[in-house]
């Protein structure tokens, strides 16, 4: 049986032989984001493999990370494709650049992961706070119920980090 | 991670091979006809460009990145009989890594004259970005999981996040970039065949309405229906086809920055494929880009042009936008760009219709609406305005830029032949 459960009115069903995806999204359940660190060279890699992309060894741990990052890059998506979407435009899909390997293994590289940025309840953003958003804001991450023991993780305003006088937005505004 | 191939290997297959007969239904939102019909139809009208028969053609090459049709049905409903086939998956980018894969089964024995096509009603059967499509509500499994489930689904929304950091780190400006579909409309006003003929200004870009930041609906491309084909053979061969063989010097294929399986957490996201692509192109070719007169930097989106030419080194990193919104991209000016109105305008057909437009500039005998000759070649006259000539005078040296993701292009060089 695929671990099974919904969001937004999309299911999610994961299958058995599926276990990277498993076993992330059951500990996004169990209330902290884990990424996949290698057993060989030891670097955390975003989204799930099933080897390392920097040394190609199978082996791995789940390693719990801060959740923190900074926005890296985004999109503000005003016009949906997928029908669900539809109620909530505007939405910003957020790059997100965690504060865990920063600049490694090489200079420009980072653990990027893209979600949805919510209200800390876990609801799309509504337009307000879409605009208040943009490159530079720092975001911690909200785990949303998905059922089925698994959640996703999605990004908020982190409160309690000093944010940047002004995100970097697109400049047509 | 080591991608790096040594592009001062033996060149001895430049110049060898060449494009000698191109073909292509009309561009429509509706054909009416199935990609089967369409595929026939653009691979027919090829061979006849080419000057040959069907019996002529003992290979076949296609790619589809949604609908298509196989080589099976077209090599059929033609009565060619095959030496060898393949049907690839894929979309923008293919066109090009496939004339280097044509070049390899010619050169490798495997057969002698290969026609490459791409046949799709991408506008009337299945939309490329997804619009209108009614499998929202399916299930979020594998990949899905990390790009449907956070509405993240279609082309413009996978590249944004790199186009607008682009816009971060270089200032590069909405005004620069919709110069791209600005001078690509003018380029579409002079070919009877381009879907949208209408001029279009700057100010028209930024005011149609928001995609998804940092995309306008006008600096995205339009979706059609059409087949297209490409005929490669060897240049012994060439010479006997009716037109001037169009000298392939130079191709990459589907190459790739790190992480192709997620292209977000490698090296800056603000640059593309062409970064290394550039470095197996310009050697093998054995011209820089300097020398290049006319350009087909796939127009998937404005961005997509501004980025390929800018990693390809036909400016400085970063300069980008100074450089599209110059004017060197026109007609008239030092290096045209899409001369057909590209993906933009003209139709969107995964790349391979820039390779036929670059054909046929190096043919000197662009389909506009110049006056045909007594010897039944057009009169080209070289005047640009509305309507007009699309003719690069005296072109030579043509440059293609294929994409199909900001981690994955393919490109193409090619020369007038004798």
């Amino acid at each position: 049986m695929p671990t099974q459960g919904e969001y937004l009115g999309m299911p999610v069903a994961i299958d058995d032989l599926d276990q990277p995806n498993q076993e992330f999204y059951t500990h996004c359940g169990s209330g902290a984001l884990h990424l996949q660190a290698c057993a060989a060279c030891d670097l955390l890699r975003y989204p799930t493999t099933t080897a390392c992309p920097w040394c190609s060894a199978a082996a791995y741990r789940w390693r719990p990370v801060s959740g923190k990052g900074t926005v890296y890059s985004y999109c503000e998506v005003h016009h949906a494709i997928q029908p669900l979407f539809r109620p909530h435009l505007p939405y910003l899909i957020l790059l997100v650049e965690l504060d865990e390997q920063v600049g490694a293994p090489n200079q420009h590289d980072g653990l990027r992961v893209t979600s949805n940025l919510v209200t800390p309840a876990g609801e799309l953003a509504p337009e307000p706070l879409v605009r208040s958003v943009g490159i530079g804001t720092r975001v911690r991450v909200v785990l949303h119920d998905i059922g089925g023991g698994m959640a996703l993780p999605q990004w908020t305003v982190d409160e309690a980090a000093k944010q940047p006088e002004r995100p970097w937005r697109y400049p047509q505004e | 991670m080591n991608a790096d191939i040594d592009a001062t290997a033996s060149k001895h297959l430049r110049g060898k091979y060449a494009i000698v007969g191109v073909g292509e239904t009309g561009y429509t939102r509706g054909s009416g006809t199935s990609t089967r019909a369409l595929g026939t139809t653009a691979v027919r009208n090829a061979i006849e460009d080419a000057g040959l028969t069907t019996a002529d053609v003992d290979g076949m090459l296609s790619y589809n990145g949604n609908d298509s049709v196989p080589s099976t049905a077209i090599a059929g409903d033609l009565g060619i009989r095959l030496n060898f086939y393949m049907d690839c998956q894929g979309g923008g980018s293919s066109t090009e890594a496939l004339v280097g894969i044509a070049i390899g089964v010619i050169e490798a024995g495997l057969c002698k004259t290969v026609a490459i096509f791409r046949s799709m009603n991408g506008y009337s059967q299945v939309r490329i970005g997804g619009t209108g499509r009614s499998t929202g509500r399916s299930a979020l499994s594998g990949d899905a999981l990390f790009g449907r489930a956070f509405g993240q689904a279609s082309a413009a929304q996978n590249f944004a996040p790199t186009f607008m950091r682009h816009m971060y780190e270089y200032g590069t400006t909405p005004e620069q970039v919709a110069h791209v579909k600005a001078i690509h409309s003018e380029h579409a006003s002079n070919n009877p065949k381009a879907y949208y003929k209408q001029r279009v200004t700057v100010e028209d870009v930024l005011a149609s309405r928001m995609i998804c930041k940092p995309l306008h609906l006008l600096d995205c491309c339009v979706e059609t229906d059409n087949g297209n084909c490409i005929i490669v053979t060897a240049m012994d061969r060439a010479r006997d086809c009716r037109h001037p063989p169009a000298a392939i010097l130079g191709v990459v294929g589907r190459c790739s920055k790190p992480r192709v399986d997620n292209y977000f957490q490698s090296g800056p996201i603000s640059s593309v494929a062409g970064v290394y692509a550039k470095n197996i192109l310009w050697p093998n070719a054995g011209v820089g880009p300097d020398d290049i007169q006319v350009t087909g930097a796939y127009d998937a989106f404005t961005f997509t042009t501004m980025l390929q030419l800018e990693d390809y080194g036909f400016c400085k990193k970063g300069e980008g936008g100074d450089y599209v919104s110059s004017g060197i991209m026109r007609l008239g000016n030092q290096r045209p760009n899409n001369t057909s109105g590209g993906h933009l305008c003209e139709g969107y057909t995964h790349g391979i219709a820039m390779v036929i437009e670059n054909v046929r500039q190096l043919r000197h005998d662009i389909d506009d609406s110049c006056p045909l000759g007594a010897d039944g070649r057009r009169q080209h006259t070289y005047d640009y305005s509305e309507g007009g000539c699309r003719q690069v005078q005296d072109a030579e040296l043509t440059a293609n830029l294929g994409w199909a993701t900001p981690v994955t292009g393919s490109a193409l060089v090619m020369a007038r032949g004798a």
